[in-house]
């Protein structure tokens, strides 16, 4: 396995979508490439740090003015 | 994510109950959808827009053209994905706007061949966001996403951020299934290339 066919396939391998077969033939492949591992490693973090960090916050007054102009729109439909 | 409630044999999403009342004139129902759907869309409409005041925009005009369309709303679909739908198409019309006129759409820039294969393989430390202080780390977050083309960056959003499955992305921006795949491998390497600068070992001043 090349490491462009190894990361074709790599969001499979991260969300756990890859047959048996298939994985441990991408399993055979990251034994004999740091290259893909480091990718791999790298790749998940990257996603598990955007998913736990809270970017944009709706404040609360903001909300709350929002709702407040949704609503009263829809009352007049 | 709400419970599912089953009726006889059949389960009815809590959405659907309260898309049925609000179709009613219960406007009361509709402030539930909106109480539990607003930070998602603000949330995704910033991200697209990258401008708090769009995002308010959208925000308020998402829900309201999907209260309009209420009746138009199949139910074959869930209510959140539907509502996404309107609030993306929102946030790019409001991104053209932005950008005076000129075209922005879902398929902006993804033929560009940057990260579809990794070129920066520095490692990274266990804890590489432990470096930065959380204001700093979110304004890096926050750059890094910015930085990728409006196509990969909602694909990202909605998949990564949102959690929506490949399938309920491919509907929400209608492209096909393998077009949704191959924009978030690309969106995912180019992310992990771009935030390499700053959680590489050891390079903690690397690309300011």
């Amino acid at each position: 396995m090349t490491c462009t066919e190894f990361i074709a396939q790599l969001d499979d391998l991260l969300e756990d979508r890859v047959s048996i077969t298939l994985r441990a033939d991408l399993e055979e492949h990251l034994r004999t490439c740091e290259h893909c591992v480091i990718t791999m490693n790298t790749t998940r973090k990257t996603i598990e740090i955007y998913r736990s960090h809270e970017l944009y916050e709706l404040p609360t007054d903001l909300r709350d003015r929002l709702q407040k102009a949704i609503l009263a729109k829809c009352k007049k439909c | 994510m709400p419970d599912i409630q089953t009726q006889g044999t059949e389960e009815v999403h809590p959405d659907v109950l309260l898309v049925n009342r609000a179709r009613q004139g219960d406007v009361q129902a509709y402030e539930k959808l909106v109480k539990q759907y607003d930070r998602q869309v603000f949330r995704i409409a910033q991200h697209i827009t990258q401008n708090r005041e769009d995002a308010e925009d959208v925000v308020q005009d998402a829900f309201l053209k999907a209260y309009e369309k209420l009746d138009q709303f199949q139910g074959n679909s869930k209510f959140y994905t539907w509502l996404v739908r309107i609030a993306v198409n929102e946030s790019l019309m409001r991104l053209r706007k932005r950008r005076t006129g000129r075209m922005v759409s879902i398929d902006e820039d993804v033929e560009t061949d940057e990260g579809s294969m990794p070129r920066d393989l520095a490692d990274w430390g266990p804890d590489p966001e432990q470096q930065y202080g959380q204001s700093e780390l979110a304004d890096i977050l926050r750059k890094t996403i910015q930085g990728l083309p409006p196509g990969f960056r909602t694909v990202f959003v909605l998949r990564d951020v949102e959690g929506l499955s490949t399938e309920e992305t491919a509907e929400t921006l209608g492209l096909s299934v393998p077009a949704v795949k191959s924009r978030l491998l690309r969106a995912r390497l180019q992310l992990r290339e771009r935030l390499s600068r700053y959680f590489r070992k050891n390079k903690r001043d690397g690309a300011k």
